[in-house]
């Protein structure tokens, strides 16, 4: 692959990255203009952050698990890392650094990096397992990762920091904030994440995502992937490359649960439980492996489904467990795909040359 | 080169749906032709006069999940109490209750739906974390809340580490932690006849059980309560208490403190009679329900204190009537503190509204406004309290009673 | 004395984990897939266990064997409409599934029976066994019996009968135990039968000792049995029923002498280190890579 091609955004080798970033930039022109012209309903307006944050998180489990082929349970860990992070710092800023976007910022960049080296510090022993075993260990790893945060009181006052672990041992002077107060989390968070910030972390995970997969680095991760022992024959690092992937997944999981914890004022660390990492694995498998513009595309629908199942009250959780089912046999029935292949070999004849996308 | 043409088709009609019915949803609420997205009042007032003379009341609880249980029977027992209201004739109402499935972020969207619907005053959440995050929108839109259940202080306050900077629109119905855990320590260190060991268990990664805890330690030591052991247990850890247990009787404790709720609570009373451990058990509101918990053998419960404001035992008229339409809406279901405090909540709307002359064409910022103002100044009676007042801060007072099981049922204990 | 105490409360915990981590494990070793609804099966055992003794009046052992038949009906129904359909499709796609199911009993026995908690009935022994200052009770002990005679039973099975080799061979080799004349669906079938029959069993147990009844029962103690399951080394017999009894052993110890708070992590850090040392559990078969 010759450097000078990535230029061309038609190309069809790149037809991917083009429809995700048309997609990003499209869904967001339209919802702004929406939002500003008070169609939008509160409903979906307090959706567009959350949304986003979960794209975000997906994409880096879509890298880990489609491109570097690891089943990793734990994502919500990672986000959980980069949201308390990121809370702790705005909450300690607020009196410094008063602009909402600065601190935002600030707050997303230290979440994302913390979590990264989470990311590394796990990567080191779970990368060396495999296949389910691996999914286990970072399952556990999450679990983990929760638990922590659960037992972690973080206080400060004009005295400074103080910190304890498992038992509450804060005394904090009048006027001082828990930013970590054990399982209740952290309350009282100002919320300064937006719309716009949320759209933005979309496009920058896309653009590490896609200069990961289309470089040097990326196609080693992909022969580690298809066949590890031969990858290794040819001088791949191993443990480097698989690290890296694993990295930047955790990065952005970091990122993504730093905006969404600066969404809401109030945080415990029971929602990134292993509930949420599978729910975000739901997103990357259904949006189909390897292809970001499925996993933006399903993680929308998949967010947006329960809210629209309101109406049927105590059922809409039933009718969501039933579509999933549905789609799951559906996607997979031999039938239908005999069909898709064949309608699609019809219409997509000649146009060979996305096979760098799909999985 | 795997199926993924299909899945994107199938995404992309799924899209199409839900596209379409976002637009839907948008002009519904969308008619009251209003530019800024942050204004409810023009929306809430347009689709009010639509309804023609109901107020809208929204609210929201887990009704589906784990916590299930507390939403349902909120949800149950307030639209027991506007059919009744709105059966006497007077102001209509109309009661819509969204899922939040005890999460902060649904909260906020459950939030977005009940203002969209166009609601005027609101019972808030039922559990504590969602409704703090749901609060600081309450207070920005300015709608009226009360809570039934959402008992921790940043539910009420913008500043809840130093209890600074209430809301003012947001009431709570029933007590808040802290003022649970006090009451308790001083009940116990003004009876030494029950014991002097306290051991407790509580549930610490629950903002109730955990606040009520805080507080209730730092109480003991100013009135000299010995606490011996405190032991927690958390969501994943909630069915084996033989260590807790084991570790409580060997420290010798002859009272154990439970400020949890009555699930727990009956696993830890069987476990500990398992054990043949049988201190002077102690709970707090939470506790109440263990009595019509489906299968228990209240044996178990003979002798628990507890310290709670409703009891679905009690004999007077509001109660027994209550208990009675409960069961026959939930077959057989009766009803916990969740559903009590909820009807009360109903009941103190509605007499707030008439005393203010509330009407529905109002927008709900006016009626916030009204509301405020009636409740911080009137008394209220209903099941979970006589002569219940609450403050400029959103808390209520009232005084819990306690009571002791014996024979299955609730009596009565002096002073 | 309070140490003995600890391990035995721990070995009866573990008991139950075990019973339930041979279906995880089974389902794994044969059919190759992690089947997150298993814990919601136990979930369903316990409703029909609870119903048969409360409302129908059955006597122990009738209530345990019509809670076996429907858990049985059911995991097999689960296996031929969920996942049968799915069986040439990704590894994940089949765990989403099993998700969904798990999403689907949930929600189902909520609708079904409400979410407010039910109280098992003690219908097994509640006295105890006293030696010395130390105290058993009969539950515990209860407990761990049946955990040994389910394990002695199912090795019998999976060693002496011809369903039992047939197992064995689709575990080793579906293509080649089709070539046979294995019946692979088949096998598939019974061995979700097996998993699911024992889950029903589990729910006893484990309702016994904690006797609280709700729609999300089956959750925790499905993911801590999947942990125990491959703690052992997943798709192993044995492996499943030591995993399960050092994970009870290890929870109930870490709790005790530890935290209670931490307690969870500690289990899963265990798990790590073993893992580290042992990457295909403590009796799972090192695989070798063919290139």
């Amino acid at each position: 692959m010759k450097n000078k091609k990535q230029l061309f955004i038609f190309d069809p080798a790149y037809r991917g990255r083009t429809a995700s970033f048309t997609l990003v930039i499209a869904a967001y022109v339209i919802l702004q203009a929406l939002r500003s012209s008070g169609n939008l309903s509160s409903l979906f307006a307090s959706l567009l952050v959350p949304v986003t944050c979960y794209i975000v998180a997906a994409i880096g489990l879509n890298l880990n698990v489609s491109v570097s082929g690891e089943l990793n349970l734990g994502q919500a860990g990672f986000m959980s890392v980069g949201a308390f992070t990121a809370v702790c710092v705005s909450g300690r800023l607020v009196a410094a650094v008063s602009a909402g976007i600065p601190r935002l910022i600030i707050s997303i960049l230290c979440g994302a990096v913390i979590a990264a080296l989470f990311g590394f510090a796990i990567g080191v022993p779970v990368l060396k397992l495999q296949g389910d075993y691996l999914a286990i260990v970072t399952l556990a790893f999450g679990q983990i990762i929760k638990s922590l945060i659960t037992n972690m009181y973080l206080g400060f006052d004009e005295n400074g920091f103080q910190f304890s672990f498992v038992e509450n041992k804060c005394s904090l002077a009048p006027g001082g904030k828990m930013l970590l107060n054990g399982p209740m989390g952290a309350t009282g968070t100002q919320r300064i994440a937006n719309f716009t910030a949320g759209t933005v972390l979309i496009i920058i995970a896309l653009i590490i995502v896609y200069n990961l997969i289309y470089s040097k680095s990326g196609r080693a991760i992909m022969a580690c992937r298809d066949n590890r022992i031969a990858a290794e024959l040819t001088g791949i690092h191993i443990a480097n490359t698989k690290m890296l992937s694993f990295v930047v997944s955790a990065g952005l999981a970091g990122a993504a649960g730093a905006l969404y914890g600066l969404n809401y004022s109030t945080l415990v660390p029971n929602k990134f439980d292993f509930n949420t990492s599978i729910l975000i694995l739901v997103y990357v498998v259904l949006g189909g492996l390897g292809n970001m513009t499925g996993t933006i595309i399903s993680t929308i629908v998949l967010v947006l489904l329960p809210e629209l199942l309101r109406s049927l009250q105590d059922y809409r959780m039933l009718i969501y467990a039933i579509v999933l089912i549905l789609i799951m046999l559906i996607t997979n029935n031999e039938k239908v795909k005999t069909m898709t292949k064949s309608l699609r070999s019809r219409f997509a004849a000649g146009r060979g040359a996305d096979k760098k996308e799909a999985a | 080169m795997k199926n993924h043409g299909l899945v994107k088709k199938v995404l992309a009609a799924l899209m199409a749906v839900s596209m379409m019915a976002a637009l839907t949803a948008c002009g519904g609420s969308g008619s009251s032709g209003s530019a800024d997205s942050a204004e409810a009042a023009p929306a809430a007032e347009a689709s009010a006069e639509a309804a023609g003379g109901v107020i809208k009341i929204g609210g929201s609880g887990p009704l589906t999940g784990g916590a299930a249980v507390y939403g349902t029977a909120v949800k149950d027992a307030a639209e027991l109490a506007v059919a009744e209201i709105n059966a006497k004739g007077g102001q209509q109402f109309e009661l819509r209750f969204e899922d939040d499935a005890h999460d902060a972020e649904k909260a906020v969207t459950a939030y977005g739906a009940l203002k969209d619907w166009g609601m005027q005053i609101s019972l808030c959440t039922v559990t504590s974390s969602p409704g703090a995050a749901a609060a600081p929108l309450y207070d920005e839109d300015n709608i009226f809340a009360i809570t039934p259940s959402g008992s921790s202080l940043a539910v009420i306050y913008q500043d809840a580490d130093n209890a600074a900077n209430p809301y003012g629109n947001i009431f709570q119905m029933c007590f808040t932690d802290p003022n649970q855990g006090v009451a308790s320590a001083d009940y116990l260190a003004a009876h030494p006849d029950l014991g002097s060991k306290v051991a407790v268990i509580y549930k610490n990664d629950d903002n109730y059980s955990s606040g009520v805890f805080n507080k209730f330690k730092a109480e003991s030591e100013v009135k000299g309560l010995e606490i011996v052991y405190d032991g927690t247990f958390d969501d994943s850890n909630a069915s084996d208490f033989s260590v807790q247990l084991t570790k409580a009787q060997a420290a010798g404790a002859d009272i154990l403190f439970l400020p949890i709720y009555y699930e727990p609570a009956s696993l830890i009373l069987t476990q500990a009679n398992q054990m043949g451990y049988a201190p002077t058990v102690f709970g707090i509101d939470g506790m109440d329900g263990i009595l019509t918990l489906e299968g228990f053998d209240t044996s178990l419960a003979e002798g628990v204190y507890l310290l709670t404001p409703f009891s679905a035992d009690a004999t007077d008229d509001l109660t027994k009537n209550f208990v009675e339409n409960y069961k026959a809406k939930k077959d057989g279901e009766i009803p916990n503190q969740f559903a009590a405090d909820a009807y009360d909540c109903i009941y103190a709307i509605a007499q707030a509204v008439e005393a203010a002359g509330i009407t529905a064409d109002m927008s709900a910022s006016e009626i916030c406004d009204k509301l405020v103002g009636q409740f911080t100044s009137m008394t209220f009676n209903g099941l979970t309290g006589q002569n219940v007042t609450w403050s400029e801060t959103g808390e209520v007072s009232k005084s819990p009673k306690a009571v002791v099981i014996q024979g299955g049922v609730y009596v009565g204990v002096e002073d | 004395m309070e140490f003995l105490s600890y391990l035995i409360n721990g070995l009866g915990l573990g008991s139950v984990y075990a019973i339930i981590a041979l279906g995880y494990t089974m389902v794994y070793g044969i059919a190759k897939m992690l089947n997150f609804a298993h814990g919601d099966v136990i979930m369903i055992g316990a409703y029909v266990a609870f119903f048969a003794l409360t409302n129908f009046g059955l006597p122990l052992i009738p209530a345990v064997l019509l809670s076996v038949i429907v858990c049985t009906v059911l995991g097999v129904t689960i296996e031929r409409l969920a996942y049968k359909p799915l069986r040439q499709a990704s590894s994940l796609s089949v765990l989403i599934t099993a998700i969904g199911v798990s999403y689907f009993l949930q929600n189902g026995a909520q609708l079904l029976w409400s979410s407010a908690t039910k109280v098992f009935p003690a219908v097994i022994s509640n006295g105890s066994l006293n030696i010395g200052s130390l105290q058993i009770s009969y539950l515990t002990l209860i407990t761990i019996c049946v955990c040994i005679l389910v394990m002695a039973a199912l090795t019998l099975f999976i060693n002496r009968t011809s369903t039992g080799r047939a197992m064995r061979a689709c575990s080793e080799d579906k293509g080649a135990a089709a070539l046979m004349g294995i019946n692979v669906n088949f096998i598939i079938s019974v061995t979700f039968a097996i998993g699911s029959g024992l889950a029903a069993i589990a729910s006893v147990l484990l309702c016994s000792t904690y006797p609280s009844v709700f729609p999300t029962l089956g959750a925790m103690p499905g993911i801590k049995a999947f942990t125990a399951a491959v703690f052992g080394g997943i798709g192993s017999i044995p492996g499943a029923f030591l995993g399960g009894l050092l994970l009870g052993v290890i929870e109930i110890l870490a709790k005790a002498y530890i935290s209670t708070q931490l307690s969870d992590a500690i289990v899963f850090a265990v798990l790590i280190v073993v893992l580290l040392i042992k990457p295909t559990g403590l009796l799972g078969r090192k695989l070798s890579e063919k290139v």
